[in-house]
């Protein structure tokens, strides 16, 4: 990898809430170049709040600081709400996990669309539904012209979320940051949406952090994977090599899911060690620390 | 102990008619796990519902330990048979504590010993006594759905109809209420209806299993047949292909089935 397009150092969110202060991400850093960057843990690992650091949508009393939060020369943590503006949506764009929240519900999708690329470009709203259409189509939406004028309550899950994504799309981002973009969805309309990003990536060049929990996922579709832990990153691999992961957290999840190609009498829990929150952590197949 | 002969379920009038399940049979043996497997709008979810009481509209015959039900079903069939959300957040009562909602059916049953009886189903479903005044806010996600396990079973039914029971949950709670949901059965000889989208879970869990889309089966085979990968319809092969993990040239020629 090149010039990383997003380089990340010692990250933490945290929370002063009435019982203290919660930490979601405790130091933590990695870099995502023009590939597709797998971020897997369960929930309350600080895997969303770490995506919605970058594009700084953690709002008070939560708390980002970061040693170094560099996008393309930009330095995150320094430029002022001006300047994040230019880049939040036009140069990082973020794709939520369910779109019946992320629409307005009052307004036709095709609309929506084309505000998103009204906003960052100048150009007329001729053109702009023209953008539109093209995105729709882009995203497999069969008859673009009929969904541009339908609501967000007449178009299914996996629709609307093709919806969203063309809509974060359509200002052609550099980075996509996607929190669980199809665990809402059916089976078939996610390997058909991951096909979308597959080719944003391959094609255009375009980074993408992916949120899952589903390791399996990751590990088919990714080429690398973070392992989050307690706001910490346990392990990070190869998605190929996840399979191999040499974390003992990495490691039980992997054994807790059940198999389809052999039968286990039965699943293995995790056993959660306390050493894991602060011990030592795997870096492509090593300890370290 | 299950039949259900023809099963129709249709919501809506005249032109907007939506019919969800269109004649659908298929039967459990006692002591069975059978899966029911679809996508989101197969009908999976309502066939349960039809059969559990929540959805009176449907036509057909179901039959549940030789009783026919009817559109109404009685105190005894709810003693036999319990069901098991999906969600475990939407299914407690905020309000309600745990000693709550699990002395409800007692009351409603006229069942003695409510006291033994809730103290007995915490231990059984793993959450111990400690856990009986609280809140469902102040429980889990796996915690609340051990509770919405305990609700089910304080009935003693010989019949646990499961929707989607750990879709919401992190893959080692996962783990943890699939295990806990196995040695029940192993206990109580339970029978068990599963509806989920995950293929891995219910080649974990059924012995037998039928896809369902747009309302129909598509296809009903053992669970050797499946972990095997052998699906006699196409629409199967592709769910089963889908669920193998992302892989581009398979993503491309996915199709839509109608």
């Amino acid at each position: 990898m090149s010039q990383p397009l997003l380089s990340v150092e010692g990250l933490e969110v945290r929370f002063h809430t009435p019982k203290g202060i919660v930490e979601a991400v405790r130091g933590i850093g990695f870099e995502v170049g023009r590939e597709k960057l797998g971020i897997v843990g369960e929930s309350g690992s600080g895997k969303t709040m770490t995506g919605r650091s970058v594009l700084r949508l953690i709002r008070p009393p939560g708390e980002v600081r970061a040693k170094r939060m560099v996008f393309d020369g930009n330095d995150l943590e320094a430029i002022d709400e001006v300047a994040m503006r230019e880049i939040r949506g036009r140069r990082i764009a973020m794709v939520m996990q369910d779109p019946k929240f992320s629409l307005n519900p009052v307004m036709k999708v095709g609309d929506q669309i084309a505000e998103a690329y009204l906003v960052h470009r100048k150009v007329g709203a001729e053109q702009a539904r023209k953008r539109t259409l093209d995105m729709l189509a882009a995203v497999k939406i069969r008859d673009p012209a009929r969904v541009y004028d339908l609501y967000p309550h007449e178009v299914s899950g996996g629709m609307g979320q093709r919806v969203m994504m063309a809509m974060m799309l359509i200002p052609e981002p550099d980075l996509l940051i996607a929190d669980e973009p199809t665990s809402a969805l059916d089976v078939t309309v996610s390997m058909q949406v991951l096909a979308i990003l597959d080719d944003l990536v391959t094609q255009r060049g375009m980074g993408l952090m992916f949120i899952s929990h589903d390791l399996n996922l990751v590990a088919s579709f990714c080429d690398r994977v973070i392992i989050m832990y307690a706001g910490r990153i346990v392990e990070t691999c190869k998605a190929s090599e996840l399979k191999q992961a040499k974390h003992p957290y990495t490691q039980g999840l992997l054994a807790s899911l059940p198999r389809i190609d052999r039968p286990v009498g039965e699943l293995s829990v995790l056993s959660r060690d306390p050493a894991w929150r602060d011990g030592p952590v795997v870096v492509d197949g090593k300890m370290v620390g | 102990m299950i039949e259900v002969g023809n099963l129709e379920v249709s919501f809506g009038e005249g032109a907007a008619v939506i019919r969800a399940v269109r004649g659908i049979s298929f039967e459990v043996a006692a002591g069975e796990t059978f899966g029911l497997v679809g996508e989101s709008g197969s009908g999976k979810s309502t066939v349960l519902r039809a059969l559990s009481g929540l959805n009176p509209n449907w036509s057909g015959a179901m039959h549940v330990d030789g009783q026919a039900l009817g559109k109404r079903r009685s105190k005894a069939f709810h003693k036999l048979v319990q069901m098991v959300f999906q969600d475990p957040y939407g299914s407690l009562h905020p309000r309600h504590t745990v000693d709550r909602v699990l002395a409800e059916p007692l009351a409603i049953h006229g069942m003695v010993d409510v006291d033994r009886r809730i103290e007995t189903a915490l231990v059984e479903v793993g959450l111990g006594p400690a856990f009986r005044f609280r809140y469902p806010h102040q429980l889990s996600g796996g915690q609340r759905q051990r509770v919405a396990i305990a609700r089910a079973l304080i009935l003693e039914p010989k019949v646990l109809l499961l929707d989607e029971p750990t879709s919401s949950l992190d893959v080692s709670v996962q783990a943890e209420i699939l295990n806990l949901l196995q040695r029940l059965k192993r206990e109580r000889g339970l029978t068990f209806i599963l509806v989920t989208h995950n293929l891995a879970v219910v080649a974990h869990m059924c012995d037998r299993l039928a896809v369902m889309n747009a309302g129909r089966i598509v296809e009903e085979m053992d669970v050797a047949e499946l972990r095997r990968g052998e699906a006699s319809e196409a629409y199967t092969r592709q769910l089963f292909n889908a669920s193998l993990g992302y892989n581009r040239a398979r993503a491309r020629e996915l199709i839509t089935f109608e």
